[in-house]
């Protein structure tokens, strides 16, 4: 069996933060990821990012990938990556399984971080399997990183930061955003990224939902309708539109089945996006050596996923008896960076979930 | 379906890869997924529902939703929108839950 330092799954911000201050701990880092490339979600993101200048505001997420895999790229031979293989098996003697190619391997590792990020949510309604119902981060995989259009006219459902991001990435690829429907009586994500779309003539049609999808193999048309302030849509208010695509931005869920299926103790909290791992102040899980960071402890922006993943590798570095050149004074730092991420009134949702789970474990 | 114009992006002209879809002969281009390859066909639908055979496409595209799971060069439940296009794939719509040789 291949013995390895440090094992990281999930290659995104959190993961490759987190083998970079590994790196620069002097540890060897192997770094696994089911995607051909590296870099998660960044690898699609053309919008400017928010938050902190520290963690690249003002930079499109597809520059801050290419910085990120840089910055690990150049410990040459103490970094190894994994591209399109499949971490099927975490087990508690710090053993991992793996799928590369129909072949399987075991690898064994000191450190095992897990950071597998999130996955998108659905939504309920009739019809909403039907080809042509898409998750929106998905469309932008499409759009961004294949240069494919999903479809002529879309329905976006949801307003929070990812629906009112791709609605405009939609228009920039030439494709027509007839309307974007929220359940709420209000815009969820920022304000800024709503008014440019408003700008461009789309409709952010609040207290509405989607009803149904219409279509025999392909969607073709979505019926809406009105909701009352429980949310329950309102008999007789139904209105069709005729469209090819219609794309869910309902939120994400934590990827936790790893940390299920290592054994480590996992919590439901509804603030953090579902079932996330229960993690010490050095973000280990129950497990001991097995760690956890970005998305899939909570879901937050990725600004804080890279937060996250640099105090992870610098917590398991010390655990391994390879301290970080700084580590205090990082540590330091990075405390009062997330503290800064999660202060604005539209993180409220993640304090929230970061103090419940402070109860719950 | 490709993007031709975009105020971000550029898509540099790629090589065209042949594949085969239910036996008839189409074409990506190269960093195509065998999902993206088939959508920039025109084919949305990838896969069936096992029991009530319902019409599905991809949902997820990051190899999580099982929705785009198809036959690829002989074998079952490949997940096409995380698996790069290789040139004459033999990509074929899955019928049930496949089967292990």
């Amino acid at each position: 069996m291949k013995q390895c330092e440090s094992i990281i799954i999930g290659g995104g911000p959190a993961g490759l933060r987190a083998a970079k201050a590994l790196l620069e701990s002097g540890a060897r880092v192997c770094l696994i990821d089911r995607n051909a490339s590296m870099g998660g979600q960044l690898i699609k993101q053309t919008h400017m990012f928010f938050g902190s200048e520290k963690q690249h505001a003002s930079t499109r997420g597809i520059s801050i990938q290419h910085k990120l895999l840089s910055d690990v790229m150049r410990y040459g031979s103490r970094i190894e990556i994994l591209s399109e293989t499949h971490v099927v098996g975490v087990y508690q003697d710090k053993v991992i399984a793996c799928m590369k190619d129909d072949r399987f391997f075991k690898m064994r590792g000191e450190a095992i971080i897990i950071a597998t990020g999130a996955s998108e949510k659905h939504l309920p309604f009739e019809n909403n399997d039907l080809p042509g119902v898409y998750a929106a981060g998905a469309v932008q995989t499409l759009m961004n990183e294949y240069g494919i259009k999903p479809g002529h006219k879309v329905l976006m459902v949801g307003s929070g930061n990812i629906g009112l991001i791709v609605s405009y990435q939609l228009m920039q690829a030439g494709v027509e955003v007839v309307a974007l429907a929220e359940a709420a009586s209000q815009i969820s994500g920022y304000h800024v990224h709503a008014s440019k779309i408003k700008r461009h003539g789309v409709d952010i049609l609040t207290n509405t939902s989607i009803k149904r999808a219409l279509g025999e193999t392909e969607v073709t048309g979505a019926e809406l309708w009105k909701l009352d302030e429980s949310w329950q849509g309102i008999e007789g208010s139904e209105w069709t539109i005729d469209l090819d695509t219609i794309c869910i931005s309902v939120g994400l869920a934590p990827l936790s089945e790893l940390f299920q299926q290592v054994g480590a103790n996992v919590e439901y909290v509804r603030e953090l996006g579902g079932n996330v791992p229960v993690i010490d102040n050095t973000y280990q899980t129950t497990i001991d050596g097995v760690y956890a960071c970005g998305d899939a402890i909570g879901i937050e922006e990725a600004s804080s996923a890279m937060v996250e993943g640099e105090m992870t590798g610098i917590y398991a570095a010390h655990a391994m008896a390879k301290a970080h050149p700084n580590e205090s004074t990082r540590l330091k730092a990075l405390e009062e960076e997330l503290a800064f991420l999660r202060s604005g009134p539209h993180a409220e949702k993640i304090r929230v979930g970061y103090k419940k789970r402070g109860e719950v474990s | 379906m490709r993007i031709k114009a975009h105020p971000i992006l550029s898509f540099e002209a790629q090589k065209a890869v042949p594949f085969t879809y239910d036996g008839q002969t189409l074409y990506g281009l190269k960093g195509d997924t065998i999902a993206s390859a088939l959508h920039a066909n025109g084919i949305k639908k990838l896969s069936e529902s096992i029991h009530r055979k319902r019409p599905r496409g991809f949902y997820c595209a990051i190899g999580n939703c099982a929705s785009c799971n198809m036959v690829v060069d002989g074998q079952p439940n490949v997940r096409t929108c995380i698996t790069p296009l290789k040139e004459h794939m033999d990509i074929r719509s899955q019928q049930g839950k496949g089967q292990v040789k």
